[in-house]
């Protein structure tokens, strides 16, 4: 048996997910290396050789895959896995690895496992259903198994090797019915929600997008990462990134403090493996402070200003 | 040009899920049935794409018992022309099977555009149009939150990716995959939901599609998910704080 790992970058940084899918691989067979498939990505190798738990990585620089498109990533792969063999094909269960990886189980003609959140041997996970009300332990009777993993349910590997790395030569053909544009990424100094140790997350109960920078206040002294609920996202308070939940982003922060957000049921899904949750909000029947660890019935105009200064 | 849209029956997203005591599955006995939501925005984009001339028959596609035909029927009242049921009592079909089915009614129907829903709400794969896209050959653009024709037959869609949006141009024919704030779905009006019996639905059984459609994927159990410990009620600010600090150490 042998894993191979689909590093996920942006051509300069190693997105933090794929050290938790290493992990996760290396729970399925001891054998696993990565691949980085990429345009001029030494940064990101220099910092993906340091991970524990892999025997080699492989490295393919060329143009054609410099913005991610899921028809060169699986099309790439699926002439890789022709000459090297592999009993399991991982990456994140991000937009990335939910995008590309079930082209590569349809090209492999075999059934993808989605967003495993627990190994239980080489063919058995578990895996979320209906939002996380429900969780599915599954058995796969295909060969090769291609997987994407929900990273906040394993630890990422350290980082002390360095890695042996194999460069491969480019033979896809670029697809000719699809190309890139543009990105409009958010800009914030912030750190990404998916890997943020605290994350401040505001609802429907801020009222409007500038009482947002109440909370922005305590995030600048937590260090933290800002999020919103759906009702806040779909009010148009906030962008639509920074939502949290089974619709928008899965979290698992050691700390998620909720403003505001009375706790719908697919918002609960997406924090629900944070170590602690904090709620605060005027309506003591929020359904919210049936999951915190401290509850705070508290009308948040009052109260967020005070948290900030007791934060100075 | 004709756009296909596939649509699911689930159980509503506003019931709570009761898993069976057995652990074979969750309960459905007795449960509120709905289209899945993300399905539902997908119907509403054909509609809108025809409303502004740029499809001319929407035909909508469900697989599932002979219950979907309800499913099918609430998307021929938003607007949908015709429908086509692909019968099957085998309970949960695979997405990579489903994506076969669909693949054999798309050599059939021969769609210009076809829409589905980026994950269906009950298993929550996000696979489908991936793969459809894969056995078809023609480009994808998933988690759709805008979509622009160019007057060169191609379309520019605006994807949510994270960390912000992503705009691909892809050719036509292409599988479009919808995220949440592609639009919002309309409620459909009493006559338009009387005009919608009307309309055709055909008919067909998933046996003759000729797919092998033994499980890849067992499910050997569901259970419920781990419950969080109650969490204790504070009084105000300062002991929020103290306890973050002194009890929890996360601050």
């Amino acid at each position: 048996m042998r894993a191979l790992v689909i590093v996920e970058h942006d051509n300069k940084n190693l997105k933090p997910l794929t050290l938790n899918t290493i992990t996760a691989a290396s729970e399925v067979c001891k054998e696993v290396d990565a691949i980085v498939i990429g345009s001029n990505v030494d940064s990101v190798i220099s910092e993906i050789q340091k991970a524990d738990k892999l025997n080699k990585i492989y490295v393919v620089d060329d143009d054609v895959f410099k913005n991610n498109i899921a028809e060169e990533l699986s099309g790439y792969l699926n002439g890789f896995l022709k000459e090297n063999a592999y009993t399991h094909i991982m990456t994140p269960s991000s937009t990335f690895g939910k995008n590309m990886m079930p082209k590569l189980a349809a090209l492999l003609d075999v059934q993808q496992i989605s967003d495993i959140i627990k190994v239980f041997d080489a063919d058995t996970f578990e895996r979320p259903i209906y939002a996380g009300n429900a969780i599915a332990k599954v058995k796969s009777n295909d060969k090769i198994k291609v997987i994407t993993v929900r990273p906040t349910c394993f630890e990422p590997v350290a980082l002390n090797s360095k890695v042996e790395l194999l460069k491969m030569d480019n033979k896809h053909e670029r697809n000719n019915k699809v190309s890139f544009v543009k990105y409009d990424l958010s800009k914030s100094d912030r750190p990404e929600l998916t890997s943020a140790k605290i994350i401040v997350s505001g609802g429907r109960g801020m009222q409007n997008g500038d009482n947002f920078k109440l909370l922005e206040g305590i995030a600048d002294r937590l260090g933290a990462a800002m999020g919103a609920s759906r009702a806040a996202v779909d009010a148009g308070f906030v962008p639509n990134d920074w939502q949290v939940g089974q619709t928008g982003k899965i979290v698992a922060p050691d700390l998620y403090i909720a403003v505001g957000i009375s706790g719908a049921i697919q918002h609960i899904a997406g924090i629900k493996d944070s170590k602690f949750i904090v709620a605060i909000n005027k309506d003591e029947e929020a359904p919210i402070f049936k999951f915190s660890d401290y509850g705070l019935v508290a009308d948040l105009f009052d109260v967020l200003p005070q948290l900030e200064e007791k934060l100075r | 040009m004709k756009a296909l849209v596939c649509v699911k029956r689930v159980i509503d997203y506003n019931v709570k899920i009761r898993v069976k005591s057995d652990k074979s599955g969750v309960e459905t006995e007795n449960v509120k049935m709905s289209m899945n939501p993300f399905d539902e925005i997908a119907v509403e984009e054909a509609v809108r794409m025809k409303e502004k001339g740029l499809i001319s028959e929407i035909v909508l596609c469900s697989i599932g018992t002979v219950s979907s035909q309800e499913t099918l029927r609430t998307g021929l009242a938003m607007g949908g022309d015709r429908g086509i049921l692909v019968k099957t009592e085998m309970g949960e079909i695979e997405p990579l099977n489903v994506a076969k089915v669909i693949q054999k009614v798309c050599e059939k129907e021969d769609p210009q555009i076809i829409i589905l829903g980026k994950q269906a709400i009950d298993d929550d794969s996000n696979q489908t149009g991936q793969i459809l896209a894969t056995l078809l050959d023609y480009p994808q653009a998933t988690f759709a939150s805008n979509i622009e024709k160019n007057e060169d037959d191609t379309l520019d869609v605006i994807r949510e990716i994270d960390g912000g949006l992503e705009t691909i141009k892809v050719n036509i024919p292409c599988v479009i995959t919808t995220d949440l704030r592609l639009n919002e779905p309309r409620y459909a009006s009493l006559p338009n939901i009387m005009k919608a019996k009307q309309k055709k639905i055909d008919i067909m059984d998933i046996k003759d599609f000729g797919i092998d459609l033994k499980k890849r994927l067992e499910v050997l159990e569901v259970n419920d998910p781990p419950e969080r410990k109650p969490g204790v009620m504070v009084s105000d600010v300062e002991e929020l704080v103290n306890k973050l600090k002194n009890e929890a150490k996360v601050i």
